[in-house]
């Protein structure tokens, strides 16, 4: 099972370092994970995605705690707004454009990029909307794409 | 101030009486300031000694031990020590030098990223860049260390932080969010804990490490009386609890005594404190203690549910929860469990087979002749023999690397526990092979007057190693054999300028130990013990604690 995990950690040098090491001592595997900065600048986010089962995820929670520097770990459960962005260069001769156009469209995602025989798109969603499209552009040929890795938050009032 | 003043300074802020460590380019200030002060500074042979010496000066006093060590090499150097202090949860804190911030990441001359390399063996670590954090690193490094569960901390300092001018404006508080070890025990859980001792008929206490750092054995002493249970340890809760107290069943797990593993085997309630379930006391998990119910009490959330399913978690520290757990028990006579438990006491004594040298015998006869001795060990046979028969008296008595298992630590841990206590007899009990890995710290010893006995069971082997190839390897001896009937460890010690014995045969131990023991200086025994002993009662590798076996 996958298991997203919100991690507020001070926002000092070697902390990711410090996260990527006990994951990796521990054997826990990392589908994704991403850092930016949050609504204080003292603060960093990291929203990891992990595989294991339910003692797994507990150990790996217990584990990012005792990190001196980590203030809240949080997992995060289904329902919640999860988003991920990426950017995709799929091929686009002249005469399938008019196609890739109306595809991007209807996933209310953007094209950021033309080029004589490409596009860049930008699709942002969450992770089924941008699989989703992502294996629509296959047909047109993918040269290059680049996921961010998921952000995600709680839904309702901040506790 | 120069900022290495100001760091010695707050070292002695710190109540810091003794450094053991090794000086060198990058810490050069460092040691230019300790000069005028009044903290004592050994100079070991090796940073690995001085490591495992603050270790066993802070498992013997309780206090934090500190290292200095130079950059690159004298780093290294420390490793092993600080992950030995991380696997036993020992408070202590190591300074390096680093080189100049300016030359940080270029491959410097002795340069060596420590605070990278020791970052999953540290409690907590720091690269100090700016000379402002110094005061601050300091003071978090001894509060971190010594806390919670604690652990060793390493601060690792760029030679042009050292030089800088700072204020000396010594933090009064600490200002850490993240770490706040909770130390209460939830209320209910301790009730729920108490309710499942007073439905249980087999109860029985596993007492851990933890025990002994948080200073809880009176505690725990009383809780088992009030209870009444039987008490058992790991190898790391040896001391916990007197061992000739009459509840007292000595350890468990790998080479425990059978009625030990007999009764956590049988219990049906397991009260588990300041322990983490590791592989060598629990033998095949599967197969622990089937029907016991377990209430685990530990300081560390994360050692909860690690190992073992837990029926009742406690999150605290062991003195106060087992404080507040007997106010709610009362004594409930349990017979049959009683005797059973003490028939199998009568039936399966620790045993070993009388004829020729053995070793054994020689740690029967410390026991006997210097009962209160701190003792630490090496590891291999010796640790397993000194463990089962050496029967400890109050906590901080023993102190044996459990978790890592270091060859080479119980001798630097006694220079440490010997400078924590110069008025007390201290022994190493040695292995021949193990000896050898810290040797070098006999000149310490010879230079600082620091009367360490070590003890050597020497058996010309690597003998844990060498049993477990005569039993699962076919008797295939491969590179177990080290010769040390050879090595003349009388002569070695004299070389040093230390007192050396050689004993023969078991009628000349008690002399030689009664003559070692008034002698106001280092001192190693050679016993040349039978080669052919071996460690039992044994829990086979994958086998569960009641499938222990015995010599034949
Ligand atoms: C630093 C280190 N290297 C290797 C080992 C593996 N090992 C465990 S016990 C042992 C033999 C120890 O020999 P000795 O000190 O003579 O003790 P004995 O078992 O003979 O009493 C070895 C090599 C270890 N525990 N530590
Ligand atoms: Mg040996």
């Amino acid at each position: 099972m996958r298991h997203t995990i919100a991690v507020l950690v001070e926002n000092k040098p070697g902390v990711l370092a410090r996260v990527a090491s006990l994951f990796r001592r521990r054997g826990f595997n990392i589908e994704s994970l991403t850092v930016g900065t949050t609504e204080r600048n003292d603060l960093s986010r990291m929203t990891i995605v992990v595989e294991g089962d339910d003692r797994v995820v507990e150990q790996v929670t217990k584990q990012l705690n005792k990190l001196i520097e980590t203030i809240k770990v949080s997992e995060i459960s289904e329902g919640s707004v999860e988003r991920e962005l990426c950017l995709i260069r799929v091929h686009a001769p002249p005469e399938r454009r008019g196609e890739i156009v109306e595809l991007t469209n209807i996933f209310r995602a953007r094209i950021v990029d033309v080029s004589r025989d490409s596009f860049i798109i930008e699709v942002t969603g969450d992770e089924d909307k941008v699989n989703a499209f992502i294996d629509l552009m296959r047909q047109y040929g993918i040269k290059e794409l680049a996921r961010t890795g998921k952000v995600a938050m709680v839904r309702g009032n901040k506790r | 101030m120069r900022a290495a003043d100001a760091l010695v300074k707050a070292l002695e802020m710190e109540g810091v009486e003794v450094v053991f460590g090794i000086p060198g380019g990058a810490i050069l200030e460092v040691y230019d300031a300790l000069y005028d002060s009044g903290i004592q500074h050994i100079t070991t042979r090796h940073e690995q000694g001085a490591t495992h010496a603050a270790d066993g000066y802070a498992r013997a006093s309780g206090r934090v031990g500190v290292a200095f060590a130079t950059s690159g090499p004298g780093a290294t150097n420390t490793v092993t020590g600080i992950t030995n202090a991380y696997m036993d949860s020992s408070p202590i804190v190591v300074f390096t030098g680093q080189v100049p911030t300016s030359l940080i990441g270029n491959d410097a001359f002795q340069e060596a990223d420590i605070s990278g390399i020791t970052m999953p063996v540290t409690k907590h670590n720091y690269l100090v860049t700016n000379p402002k954090d110094l005061l601050r690193t300091v003071k978090e490094a001894f509060y971190i260390a010594a806390t919670g569960r604690p652990g060793p901390v390493l601060v690792d300092l760029p030679k042009d932080v050292t030089l800088a001018d700072i204020e000396f404006d010594y933090p009064k508080r600490i200002s850490l969010p993240g770490y706040k070890p909770k130390t209460d025990g939830h209320p209910k859980q301790i009730k729920r804990a108490a309710e499942l001792v007073m439905e249980s008929e087999r109860p029985i206490i596993l007492a851990g490490g933890g025990v002994i750092i948080s200073n809880a054995s009176k505690e725990l002493v009383e809780l088992a009386e009030t209870i009444p249970a039987f008490v058992v340890t790991t190898l790391m809760g040896k001391g916990s609890i007197p061992e000739n107290h009459p509840l007292c069943l000595g350890f468990v797990g790998m080479h425990g005594s059978k009625y030990a593993n007999y009764a956590v085997s049988e219990s049906d309630l397991i009260i588990a404190v300041g322990c983490r379930f590791s592989d060598r006391t629990t033998g095949n998990l599967e197969k622990f203690a089937p029907d016991a119910k377990i209430v685990h009490i530990d300081i560390d959330p994360a050692e909860i549910g690690k190992n073992v399913m837990v029926d009742v978690p406690i999150v605290g520290d062991a003195k106060k929860v087992l404080a507040r757990l007997k106010k709610y028990i009362q004594y409930k006579q349990r017979k049959a469990w009683e005797d059973k438990v003490n028939e199998w006491r009568r039936k399966y004594p620790l045993k070993y087979s009388p004829d020729g040298f053995k070793p054994q015998y020689v740690v029967e006869r410390v026991c006997e002749i210097m009962p209160d001795a701190i003792v630490t060990t090496e590891v291999g046979q010796n640790q397993m023999w000194a463990a089962q028969f050496f029967k400890v008296r109050y906590p901080r008595q023993f102190i044996s690397s459990g978790g890592l298992g270091t060859m080479g630590f119980g001798f630097p841990a006694a220079m440490g526990a010997q400078v924590a206590f110069p008025e007390k007899t201290v022994i190493d009990i040695a292995g021949d092979g193990s000896f050898f890995m810290n040797i070098q710290e006999l000149a310490t010893c010879v230079k600082y007057e620091i009367p360490v006995k070590v003890l050597v069971l020497n058996n010309g082997y690597l003998g844990m190693v060498r049993q477990w190839q005569e039993l699962f390897y076919k008797e295939r001896y491969s590179a177990t054999c080290i010769g040390c009937e050879k090595t003349g460890f009388e002569a070695i010690a004299k070389g040093f300028g230390a007192v050396g014995m050689t004993v023969e045969s078991p009628s000349d131990v008690d002399d030689a130990l009664k003559e070692a023991k008034d002698i106001d200086a280092p001192v190693v025994i050679d016993f040349r013990v039978d080669y052919q002993a071996n460690v039992f009662p044994m829990v086979p590798p994958g086998a569960a604690l009641n499938e222990i076996i015995d010599e034949e």
